[in-house]
């Protein structure tokens, strides 16, 4: 699916920009204003601007790809730090006992989303940490709260390349994002100059928890079509690990 | 609502030092070796980061140049002549919410710059600026999030995931839209 995507939103974006470039209008379009003096009428002009478009749109292409590559590195460097901070903290809760006991008292849920998760494992912990960090909306907290999840739930997997079911669940929740208030939201509405900034919060907390139900759903749907989960006993599903599966692609 | 809003902002501001002082509390009654503890744990966070690179720019070159063709906004061109041709005149407007529909899962930044432009062209107290920010606040950038915590354990074979996740974005554009519609819809 991943493969197929990736493979789809660059192919129909490079073959897209490159017949838009094509096809588009040379008077309705943009040119750059060097060129748009003496377009009035003679045909060797509109040759040019054809030439123009083509060329800004193959430069604007490998400019998207050139500087997205840098940003992704910058974003990481950016996240070294928060990540640390976080990590910290969470090692010092863990050693407190601070996670199991969260993870102790939320059982009941953890055990019905993710039964998969043995009793007081810190999977359990991080995962409510990251939730209840994503409803407050403290992006900064949530994706290193989060990435230790995953970190935790991968220690349960045989399979090490492959999702399990509790980590799709546990993305499927997060990426349907539980809001209580979306404060980045009311900040724009703010600076846009909305009159009642707040009055979205009911709608959304409403759109949220459809989103989440589906979320659910369809995770413990789709799981069973997607069988490269392994044996529920995991001393028999370590042996046969890694070149089981490869009906997923 | 707007005190209630206040309240709820004042909590989520002072969370980050309440959740360190309660950790490093308990910790001291427990009498956990503070120190070593954390940079035992924020040790982690270095391999994690960089475990992401690849994967991070794989996704995000990939989304950047989709964006960059202009394929985005002729698709809002096309619906717009579709929905024309179907006698649907009055709804043409609000196809200035597809973009942000389809750009909300491949990026956060792009999803804030089109609400910000229909805030812009609209008002944020019209229609389309409540849809739009329902929108924004209720759907997350899927495939980032989806890139970053499978890229830092290594997992290459996600298996049904995406496809849960994309069907609850579908219904969170949806969900939005038609509360949206419910609670805002004056006109």
């Amino acid at each position: 699916m991943l493969n197929k995507i990736w493979f789809a939103l660059l192919a129909i974006g490079l073959l897209y920009g490159f017949g838009k470039a094509l096809v588009v209008d040379p008077g309705q379009s943009s040119p750059p204003p060097a060129a748009s003096a003496d377009e009035t009428s003679q045909p060797p002009a509109e040759q040019a601007t054809r030439t123009d478009i083509m060329s800004t749109m193959g430069r604007s292409l490998t400019n998207a790809a050139i500087d997205s590559a840098q940003t992704s590195v910058e974003l990481c460097i950016a996240l070294i730090g928060v990540m640390a901070l976080w990590l910290g903290i969470m090692k010092i809760a863990e050693d407190a006992g601070l996670v199991a006991l969260i993870a102790r008292v939320l059982r009941p849920v953890l055990r019905w989303l993710f039964p998969d998760i043995p009793r007081d494992h810190p999977a359990g912990g991080a995962i409510v940490m990251n939730m209840a960090a994503n409803m407050l909306g403290l992006d900064n907290a949530a994706t290193p709260l989060g990435l230790k999840a995953m970190k935790e739930l991968q220690s349960l997997n045989p399979r090490k390349n492959t999702a399990t079911n509790s980590m799709a669940m546990f993305l499927a929740i997060n990426t349907s994002s539980i809001s209580i208030v979306a404060f980045s939201v009311i900040a724009y509405r703010k600076a846009a100059g909305s009159i009642d900034p707040a009055s979205v919060v009911v709608a959304m907390l409403l759109a949220t928890t459809c989103s989440t139900i589906v979320a659910i759903i369809a995770t413990r749907t789709l799981q069973r079509f997607f069988p490269s989960s392994p044996p529920t006993t995991s001393d028999t599903g370590a042996a046969t690990t890694s070149t089981t599966s490869e009906e997923d692609a | 609502m707007s005190s209630l809003l206040e309240l709820a902002d004042l909590v989520s501001q002072w969370s980050i030092p309440g959740i360190i002082l309660i950790v490093i509390v308990t910790a001291a009654f427990r009498r956990v070796p503070m120190y070593e503890s954390f940079v035992t744990g924020a040790k982690e966070g270095f391999g994690i980061a960089i475990m992401i690179i690849p994967y991070l720019v794989a996704i995000l070159m990939v989304i950047a140049v989709f964006r960059a063709s202009g394929a985005l906004e002729d698709t809002k061109a096309v619906l717009a002549v579709g929905l024309r041709w179907a006698g649907l005149e009055q709804h043409v407007q609000e196809l200035e919410l597809i973009p942000l529909a389809l750009v909300r899962p491949l990026s956060g930044s792009g999803a804030r710059g089109v609400m910000l432009d229909l805030f812009q062209h609209h008002g944020p107290d019209s229609f389309i600026g409540y849809a739009a920010s329902v929108m924004q606040g209720s759907t997350e950038t899927t495939f980032y999030i989806l890139t970053v915590y499978f890229g830092s354990v290594g997992i290459k074979r996600i298996r049904h995931t995406l496809h849960a996740c994309l069907l609850a974005d579908v219904m969170g554009v949806i969900a939005a839209f038609v509360f949206a519609s419910l609670l805002f819809r004056a006109v």
